[in-house]
């Protein structure tokens, strides 16, 4: 194949790819420098920095005081505190934590339970097929039907399987989504992905080298050192492969906390993407909405920057 | 006790905890199916029923003198209805958001596809010293968060008159998928190998030849698994289609997301509406399960 027959083939998918994130990141950049609101169509201005002050500082209105008030309930006065003393809206701090605490819990809860389950579950037995399949089903399962399971009949104060057993034991009831929103959502997300990593996990561990444990039990090693030894280092390169992988689905969560939680208490459990669908759907604010928008832009290639470093060698030879 | 026999107790444990571990994670899926079954008012009884049986039965049962041990069987048994689905059919529409999410997440398919065989396979046959950086960049772009670029897309589609289109999500969903399909294709193909073009170009086959009677049918397990994990991708999106789609396009996702009223939930029936939006793709996962591993581990897992 000549290199300019080369070239004309790539180029459909590297143009179109690159319309569509120029074009539209050209617009959000234009409406973040201005003064943008629906409710207010009449005012058309420049806006300089004001819509990414306001996104970043602004501690004002209900959303500032609900937060306040929900970390007290929480009872966290350190949480308190630094969001009294730091500059910033408490919505943007808890939106950013958030987010990073929301991709970093289900990261590490996946890669563990992924890790156990598939080592567990690598092994000859009848109905080995049946167990797959039950393994695997929850990541076909659409995210917003994944957070309708959980928000109804796992976590409901009243009905809710987790608190009738809860409840069984004597306990009081608790309303589980309400207290620990974030908890509940990172539950639904690592149910669904956990999966994932089990379904590389267990591919990679069949082309593992079943005689060098052999090997290695009859030199006297037991169960942790061969799994430390042997079948982590052979797994890293699936492990990097997940992370990934999972890194640039759970970046933009959104069904999940639009049915559960809608992002409330206050932002408790809002990431940056509920942040910005709320303040641009629900506020009406489009200048703020792209200011916001940027702000995801950039924290998203920090990330990707990460990982092209870190783990982007395994995707592409 | 000798070391077999140890082994094999050792063994049992470790399949009984194959199949509870797998039961739990399987359960909310079961829970949910259960649900659909029930009437609305048996969906919410304290303590929760789980038995399903037969209308005489649970009669039966529930007006004969158990001894007190057995009590709790009362309350457990339910009759199977199929209520909830009926109105869910009838009344819901379900049918049409099921011909939009077929012809949204296949035609998304079909079009990303079109634009990603050819540019992959120059990609991994005729490649330079960038081609990794280009695959690592189209990535990138697929971890820019939708919401940075909403408003946009939205006005865009406005002006074009494209909202509440499948057109609309065809080219979005094409578009969202068309990296992660680049970069499994390449994978794929760069598994063949290349003594077998060359072969054929000594034949004298030129490049279209090479691509149809040799990559593809090579190729063709690793193009099966990335077409069927687009589709399960593109039929489970719920942030482009919750926002662009009303009533002419919307697909599953959107009917689902149409049921989170805070107030008055019917459990019964919003179960059985999930039931019928997922079971399409989770029956199908089950049936290609193998093909579709293959591509969601992106080719680079052995």
């Amino acid at each position: 194949m000549s290199r300019t027959l080369s070239r004309l083939l790539q180029l459909p998918s590297i143009a179109v790819l690159l319309v569509w994130m120029l074009v539209p990141l050209s617009m959000t950049l234009y409406f973040s420098f201005r003064k943008y609101h629906l409710l207010r169509p009449h005012i058309q201005s420049w806006a300089g920095f004001k819509n990414y002050q306001n996104f970043i500082f602004a501690r004002k209105g209900k959303g500032w005081v609900w937060e306040l008030e929900f970390l007290d309930f929480l009872n966290v006065q350190w949480l308190t505190d630094l969001a009294i003393a730091t500059p910033f809206a408490t919505s943007f701090v808890t939106v950013i934590g958030n987010t990073l605490l929301l991709v970093g819990s289900v990261l590490f809860i996946t890669v563990v339970f992924g890790l156990a389950i598939s080592v567990l579950v690598n092994r000859e037995f009848a109905g080995r097929g049946i167990v797959r399949v039950m393994l695997i089903s929850p990541f076909f399962i659409m995210p917003a039907v994944n957070a309708i399971i959980w928000k109804n009949m796992m976590f409901d104060p009243i009905y809710g399987l987790i608190n009738v057993i809860w409840t069984m034991f004597g306990a009081e009831p608790v309303p589980w989504l309400e207290l620990y929103p974030l908890q509940g959502i990172i539950t639904m997300v690592a149910w669904q992905w956990t999966p994932f990593a089990i379904l590389i996990f267990m591919t990679s561990l069949q082309s593992e080298d079943r005689e060098q444990h052999e090997a290695a039990r009859l030199d006297g090693a037991n169960f942790i050192q061969i799994f430390l030894l042997l079948t982590l280092p052979h797994l890293a390169r699936a492990i990097a492969v997940v992370i990934l992988i999972q890194m640039i689905f759970h970046l933009g969560v959104f069904a999940e906390i639009l049915i559960s939680t809608k992002g409330g208490p206050g932002s408790a459990s809002a990431t940056l993407t509920y942040e910005i669908y709320k303040k641009a759907l629900e506020g009406f604010n489009y200048g703020l909405a792209a200011a916001g928008g940027v702000l995801a832009i950039i924290l998203a290639n920090l990330v990707s920057i990460f990982l092209v470093r870190f783990v982007g060698d395994n995707l592409a030879e | 006790m000798t070391y077999l026999a140890r082994k094999k107790i050792l063994e049992f444990i470790a399949v009984t905890f194959c199949w509870i571990v797998a039961f739990l994670v399987f359960f909310p899926i079961i829970w949910m199916f259960m649900t659909s079954f029930k009437t609305e008012g048996g969906a919410v009884s304290l303590p929760p029923s789980a038995v399903p049986l037969p209308g005489f039965a649970v009669e039966a049962i529930q007006g004969s003198n158990l001894p007190g041990w057995l009590g709790w069987l009362k309350t457990a048994v339910f009759e199977p209805t199929f209520g909830s689905y009926q109105t869910v059919f009838e009344r819901e529409g379900y049918f049409k958001f099921l011909t939009n999410s077929l012809i949204v997440s296949v035609g998304s398919t079909l079009l990303a596809m079109t634009i990603a065989i050819p540019s992959a396979y120059a990609m991994a046959f005729a490649g330079g010293p960038g081609t990794k950086g280009i695959l690592l960049w189209m990535l990138s772009t697929k971890m820019l968060p939708a919401v940075g670029v909403l408003m946009p897309i939205y006005l865009i589609a406005q002006t074009l008159k494209l909202l509440d289109t499948h057109l609309l999500l065809i080219i979005i969903y094409a578009l969202m998928n068309l990296p992660i399909i680049m970069l499994i294709l390449y994978n794929f193909f760069k598994e063949i190998p290349r003594e077998i073009l060359e072969a054929g170009r000594i034949d004298g086959a030129t490049t279209w030849d090479e691509l149809r009677r040799i990559v593809l049918p090579l190729a063709w397990g690793g193009l099966a698994s990335t077409g069927l994990l687009s589709i399960v991708l593109a039929w489970n999106e719920a942030f482009w289609s919750v926002l662009l789609t009303t009533t002419k396009a919307a697909p599953l996702t959107t009917f689902i997301a149409g049921y989170t009223a805070p107030e008055g939930l019917f459990w019964a029936k919003v179960s059985a509406a999930s039931t019928l939006a997922v079971a399409p793709i989770v029956v199908f996962g089950w049936l290609t399960q193998r093909q579709l591993v293959q591509g969601l581990t992106f080719g680079a897992v052995k």
